[in-house]
């Protein structure tokens, strides 16, 4: 028997492939680029542009006109060479690919670090930098080092007020920013199959904070109903004896709210040996927790109060955007004093929209909290978006359970 | 191919934030990406990049998929990156913008002489030698190209 990622890529761990891509993707950052290096290779046409996608999500709508100019080229690209492509608005790409697209066994490269997000369908999703994209654009596939995989056995279920996030910045945290280089990550276990779609999203986003090239879920009956919703009809895979390279054991009912303190994600305290830590800005979205479930849990808990600190929230996509419209979870936290921003990758990266001033901190629910990420002197805090609830109406550094 | 320069020693789990910000991406002007590469470690290191071999410590090139990191420092001037470890999206970026890239796990002192050949997985700095794993065939083939894109056009 075989990994996950030893079946998807249909070679045991260790050796290299030259595999065709499923599907592929860029943004409007990392595109520019890819575009560039598909000009210089003069490769002519595309091999498969109906498998590959260009969605727009990093600096959504632009910000200035360099990055104006530099998006309207690549928007002409899609339509002249028939790419699928989603304009300013539509949401952030793995959200977007998560969104009955992605399907269990296929394999899945994206032009950002965090394509792995799509092994929560079973995918073999991974990131690439520009060049490499530019190649698959022209070839219609890749070579990969098959990855050696270290099992997270997950065992019972989260106990409120923890939630996917914290189990996922603990996993990172027992793994180390550099433990699963080269790696892949499966996620099992009696744990994993109570874990909804979009906890295992959160889960799967975080395996390149260890290094991780991927990070899988064996899809179930939870996968094929939610893809089901789109018209797929999907088949579960099954896990068997198979050869990790290590397993790390996660009790998940003693996981507790926890932040990563800056610049590390792999740096986490108990949220409550945290509380009272002043903060200047909160920030609800990312590909990691900006989907509905994210949106209605946080508004749930400020409904009807008002938030503290100033309160920024992106919805990772139209969808989400659209859902949370309809359910009135968007009016709610309008009235609470929030400030919602377009869908797509929000302040994450630091380049517009809720950039931080020097000496800002800021609660996030995002995945990385590197040095002047989000603006120089700035500090990101990454935890949950129950904490970051609490933490709005508390305008300070909150334990969840309190407001709960 | 055999790469030379002096050393310039870094610590480990740099990641791309660091190497290039994410507030200077939106360019096409890489000597943009060189200017301000390193900014938020030491603004002052960028200017002394030209003809370094970097010696870091492990997990070089974390972070971010941003292919901006690698050629930053192959159009600041930087030789070549010796580290323990390398995040994989940085490493693939490097060998495919023809900066090469070299696992080692060794000693550094700045301004020291290092001389490394990738394709026998030889390093030596000072007076130290070390031995690695010596990059694939094809990886030698795309550095040796000076990268991917020139390397796909030789093949066709």
């Amino acid at each position: 028997m075989s990994t996950l990622s030893e079946q998807i890529l249909g070679a045991p761990a260790g050796d290299y492939v030259d595999c065709p891509v499923d599907r592929s993707y860029v943004h409007d950052g990392t595109g520019v680029l890819t575009l560039e290096a598909w000009r210089a290779m003069q490769a002519g046409v595309l091999a498969r542009p109906d498998r590959c996608y260009v969605l727009f999500d990093h600096i959504v709508p632009a910000n200035n006109s360099v990055t104006a100019g530099l998006q309207q080229d690549l928007r002409m690209f899609a339509r002249e060479h028939g790419l699928n492509f989603t304009d300013v608005g539509e949401g952030i790409c793995h959200q977007l690919m998560g969104e009955g697209i992605a399907l269990p066994g296929e394999i899945i490269v994206g032009a950002d670090s965090h394509t792995c997000t799509l092994g929560a369908f079973g995918a073999f999703a991974t990131g690439v930098g520009a060049t490499d994209m530019a190649a698959i654009w022209a070839e219609g596939g890749t070579w990969f080092r098959v990855p050696e995989t270290i099992a997270i056995r997950l065992h019972g279920a989260l106990a409120l007020p923890a939630e996917a996030k914290d189990l996922a910045l603990t996993y990172v945290a027992r793994l180390t920013m550099d433990g699963a280089t080269y790696r892949a990550l499966e996620f099992v276990g009696d744990g994993a199959a109570t874990l909804s779609i979009y906890s295992r999203m959160t889960l799967s986003n975080l395996a390149v904070e260890t290094g991780a090239k991927a990070g899988l879920f064996y899809a179930d009956g939870a996968t094929c109903r939610y893809l089901e919703g789109y018209g797929h009809h999907a088949r579960p895979q099954q896990p068997g004896e198979c050869c990790y390279e290590r397993e790390l054991h996660i009790d998940m009912s003693a996981v507790v709210p926890v932040v990563a303190v800056p610049p590390r994600v792999d740096t986490i305290r108990p949220v409550e040996e945290m509380e009272g830590l002043p903060l200047d800005q909160v920030f609800v979205g990312t590909c990691t927790n900006g989907r509905y479930e994210d949106l209605q849990r946080f508004s749930a808990m400020v409904k009807g109060k008002r938030v503290k600190v100033r309160t920024l929230i992106a919805p990772a996509s139209r969808n989400v955007l659209a859902r949370a419209t309809g359910s009135g979870v968007l009016s709610d936290l309008v009235r609470s004093g929030c400030t919602i921003l377009p869908p797509g990758c929000g302040p994450c990266l630091g380049a517009h929209q809720g950039v931080l001033g020097e000496g800002e901190v800021c609660l996030s629910t995002a995945n990385r909290n590197f040095r002047n990420r989000m603006g120089v002197g700035g500090e990101i805090y990454l935890g949950s978006v129950s904490t970051a609830a609490a933490s709005a109406l508390a305008g300070a550094l909150a334990s969840p359970g309190a407001v709960r | 191919m055999i790469i030379e320069g002096h050393a310039l020693c870094l610590g480990p789990d740099i990641d791309t934030d660091v190497i290039i910000a994410g507030r200077y991406l939106r360019t096409r002007d890489r000597s943009e990406w060189a200017r301000h590469a390193f900014e938020d470690l030491d603004p002052t290191l960028s200017s002394r990049l030209e003809g370094t071999v970097i010696l870091a410590g492990k997990n070089f090139g974390c972070g971010s998929s941003r292919e901006q990191a690698a050629i930053a420092l192959k159009e600041a001037g930087v030789r070549g990156v010796i580290a323990p470890s390398f995040a994989r999206i940085f490493y693939r970026n490097a060998i495919n913008v023809g900066l090469p890239v070299i696992e080692c796990e060794c000693t550094c002192s700045d301004g020291e002489m290092v001389r490394a050949d990738p394709a026998a997985g030889k390093v030596a700095i000072g007076d130290r030698s070390y031995l690695t794993r010596p990059l694939s065939p094809r990886m030698r083939e795309i550095l040796s190209a000076g990268g991917l894109v020139s390397y796909w056009r030789g093949r066709r």
